[in-house]
């Protein structure tokens, strides 16, 4: 284990303490598992301003699928991360590297917005996502799609596992890139109104959703202006279950076993008052507690001087 | 075999009505070699809430130590009670750390959380992550270990929601017993706790032993 | 724009590795699933529709269940393009063996013949799995399963495919061992190899010959087949519907005489979970019925019958055995 305190110390950073032993046990039973790795669909485009008659503003939209193989591992997933109030950062690649560089960067947003005194550029976003990443030679493989408002404007960028970046005016990312790319080179057009954005987005999303196996699911939509951040989850649901053919639940006793403990949590309490503070008990005068200054209130309690 | 196979074990969690449950195997064995039938591979964490670690079982000792004594600190220092949300997110950040270097093991989680005055009511939860900590918090069930793809398969089949304790006992028991039954790594044996407000009822089941 | 840096190794190492090699491989796996239930007095055989090459749709609509004869449909399953040459020449051989003998091949015997012929490229394989499913001579619903060099089984119910493992354990607790021991081999002796299916091999006794009397003594054969059906239920709660112990004071539970509205029911129901789960399944559903002559058709063709979103249609006979075959479609999800 890496340096801990004397009892629970904590030490910032990764533990490679494992991993000598586990190159060791990959060599000697051909292969480690790799992690969750999301098919996905993420998108982002910058629309409004210009003749519009709209303010600026950022859509991003994700897909809801997250994969283990060719197992979907998660139907409804959060793909649209958070990052500060006017920044949402949508994420692909390994799921729990997209996940843990969104909340370590939104932590040092905050703090960078604490003590600058006003709320953190997209540029500032992005410079510490690259320089992060770019720190770990991709193998922190988080591929992103980051996009806010701040006080220079709306900023839409992707960034790469590598460190890479890109700031456009339209972007894809993930397994189904290319699907959700062809419908945006087909119909992307400047300064679109804020609905015209939504419908795009969610169009793009959806050539993703059927089209490319690693997505699927929901259609999940972030809208960020000057004015603000509107989360749109779940903004269109095509591809919900319907009801089962048949009905599969079970007689009880359908299933046989040997050994049974029942831990009851109820904790049975008899309580039966005796004597003392309590009220209306028959024979029992109940007169107030003194209350005043100090021990013993005004009726003088003898006090230690 | 990769090592998340060398061990072999699966588990399964899944949500009812006011009431939560989680079942494991009970077979360790050394790849195809089976060496005990009393492996339990789940474990309480409180009264209402218990994790699952399948995976390779050196780390499942590691793991279960490591996230007793982090627990136990918790409970000194709070004074009060880890809520399974926060546990799932300490269990979540414990694996991240080790992102290179992974521990070999797929946490399941179930548990109901204490009522409070600004959740009366709270929903009965469940989670589970992969090696290195990404969260997923289903609705209806959690599955993991080498039999994954098999209780995927049965549980989106059998499950329905708004069990109440009892049925729920049969549709998890059923769902475990029949995809570790075509598991030649999982099996010898299982348990299911079914975890209620007033109660936790553990039960061992019959099962094929081969 | 190059976004990664190409690794060093690859452009300079190439001599100090060794000459380069070429290597063209031949397979490629198309996804889909493949599922069939053996009936009393009728087979199911069903598939998925969609057509996938690693996360690309090739198409929504590929057929991988095709009807041989009136009494034989073969589900196909792994590489498309060898499963599609493999149907071409099995329905070649029956064509041949239609003008050879002026009947159209039996179950069983198709059967075998897949089996050679798979087993003739023994080593150059059809990737494919395939599922016989049809009414045997006898008049039973039966089910054939095969691995890609022709192994093969009579079995009760089996799925193969990208979501078998998803598929199969449910149909284990649901459809049941019992309906293969209950119409085993016994009419058929070219059947020696009865082998319970896999979960059951587990721990009951495979019979053989040596176990039991010469296979040409149908009775003595038939007491086997029932010996291990007792044997089977002292030793094990699931002969039942697997896992499953019966309600006390219940009925015996007669195995395969499973509704074709339940059968139905479970193979719908089986598809769209897979489709949930796996992502090479979805788009579409194709069910193929097979009945035995003279049985009725109320359960399926009568009102209310079919769930909503399901159609049918009738497959036109082949040859005049008296089977009917009745092809149901469903759509399953896109995603």
């Amino acid at each position: 284990m890496a340096a801990k305190g004397p009892v629970e110390g904590s030490s910032i950073g990764f533990d490679f303490s494992n991993y000598a032993r586990n190159e060791f046990l990959g060599q000697r039973l051909n292969g480690l598992p790799k992690a969750t790795s999301t098919g996905t669909t993420i998108v982002g485009l910058k629309f409004g301003g210009g003749d519009s008659g709209e303010e600026e503003g950022i859509c991003l939209g994700a897909d809801t699928r997250a994969t283990g193989g060719p197992i979907v591992a998660d139907k409804n997933c959060e793909k649209i991360h958070y990052l500060a109030p006017h920044m949402r950062c949508c994420g692909a690649g390994t799921a729990a590297d997209t996940e843990f560089v969104t909340n370590l960067i939104s932590s040092n947003l905050e703090l960078h917005a604490l003590s600058q005194g006003r709320p953190a550029r997209i540029v500032t976003a992005m410079t510490m996502l690259k320089q992060y990443l770019f720190r770990y030679q991709g193998h922190v493989g988080a591929y992103l799609v980051l996009g806010g408002v701040d006080s220079t404007g709306a900023h839409l960028f992707t960034v790469h596992a590598h460190g890479s970046t890109d700031k456009l005016p339209y972007v894809t990312m993930g397994s189904g890139s290319l699907a959700a790319m062809a419908v945006f080179e087909s119909a992307f057009k400047q300064n679109m109104k804020r609905q015209e954005a939504i419908d795009l987005v969610s169009r793009a999303i959806r050539s993703g959703v059927f089209n490319d196996l690693g997505s699927g699911s929901n259609v999940d939509v972030a809208v960020i202006t000057k004015a603000g951040t509107e989360m749109l989850r779940n903004y269109e649901m095509p591809n919900e279950r319907g009801v089962k053919s048949r009905n599969y639940k079970f007689r009880r006793g359908t299933t046989a076993w040997t050994k049974e403990s029942i831990r009851s949590l109820v904790v049975s309490e008899d309580v039966r008052i005796t004597s003392g503070a309590g009220k209306e008990q028959p024979g029992v005068e109940v007169r107030p507690v003194a209350i005043g200054a100090g021990p013993g209130g005004e009726e003088g309690m003898e006090v230690d001087s | 075999m990769s090592v998340m196979e060398l061990n072999g074990g699966s588990v399964v969690a899944m949500v009812g009505k006011d009431c939560v449950a989680i079942a494991s195997d009970l077979r360790l064995g050394n790849q195809a070699v089976g060496i005990a039938a009393n492996f339990d591979k789940v474990f309480p964490v409180n009264d209402k809430l218990y994790y699952a670690l399948p995976g390779l079982a050196t780390d499942v000792y590691t793991l279960r130590e490591h996230l007793r004594f982090r627990v136990n600190m918790y409970r000194m220092k709070e004074e009060r009670e880890i809520t399974p949300k926060t546990f799932t997110h300490l269990v979540s950040s414990t694996l991240y750390e080790k992102r290179f270097g992974p521990f070999f093991i797929e946490p399941v989680i179930a548990g109901l959380p204490p009522k409070t005055e600004l959740e009366p009511n709270p929903k009965p939860f469940i989670s589970c992550m992969d090696t290195i900590g990404c969260i997923t918090t289903p609705k209806d069930f959690a599955v993991a270990g080498t039999a994954g793809d098999k209780l995927y398969g049965i549980a989106e089949g059998l499950w329905e929601p708004d069990l109440e304790p009892e049925d729920l006992f049969e549709t998890i028991s059923q769902t475990l017993l029949n995809a570790v039954d075509r598991d030649a790594l999982s099996g010898w044996g299982a348990v299911v706790h079914i975890i209620t407000q007033d109660k936790v009822i553990t039960r061992t089941l019959r099962a094929r032993m081969d | 724009m190059a976004l990664y840096a190409e690794h060093p190794a690859s452009a300079h190492d190439a001599h100090a590795a060794g000459p380069t090699q070429h290597a063209f491989n031949p397979y490629s796996d198309n996804g889909g699933t493949i599922l069939a239930i053996a009936g009393k007095d009728f087979s199911v055989i069903a598939g998925d529709t969609r057509q996938s090459e690693g996360y690309s749709i090739q198409t929504r609509y590929a057929r991988k269940v095709w009807q041989l004869t009136d009494n034989a449909v073969l589900a196909t399953n792994g590489f498309a393009a060898d499963g599609k040459n493999f149907v071409k020449r099995v329905k070649q051989r029956l064509e041949w063996y239609q003008h050879a003998h002026h009947k159209q091949m039996p179950l069983r015997a198709i059967a075998r013949m897949i089996q050679t012929m798979l087993y003739g490229r023994r080593f150059f394989p059809y990737y494919v799995y395939n599922i016989l499913g049809g009414i045997e001579e006898d008049g039973s619903g039966a089910v054939y399963s095969f691995d890609p060099v022709g192994s093969y089984e009579r079995e009760a119910c089996r799925a193969a495919g990208a979501a078998q493992s998803l598929v199969q354990p449910f149909l284990d607790n649901q459809v049941s061992v019992g309906i293969l021991l209950h119409f085993s081999s016994h009419r058929h002796p070219s059947i020696c190899s009865f082998v319970p299916s896999a979960s059951l091999r587990k721990h009951t006794i495979v019979t053989n010959d040596r176990q039991f009397p010469p296979r040409h003594d149908n009775s003595t054969r038939y007491l086997g087949v029932f010996a291990m059906e007792a044997l089977s239920l002292a030793l094990t709660p699931q002969i039942y519907f697997k896992n499953q112990v019966p309600e006390p004071g219940a009925a015996p539970f007669i195995p395969g005489n499973l509704p074709l509205s339940t059968v139905l029911g479970l193979v719908v129901d089986s598809f769209t979970s897979a489709t949930e789960r796996h992502i090479e399944v979805g788009d579409g559903l194709e069910v193929f019925v097979v009945m035995n002559k003279g049985r009725t058709t109320d359960d399926l063709l009568g009102e209310g019958q079919l769930a909503e979103g399901m159609e049918i249609e009738e497959l036109g006979a082949l040859g005049d055995g008296g089977e009917r075959t009745f092809l149901v479609k469903r759509a399953l999800k896109r995603d």
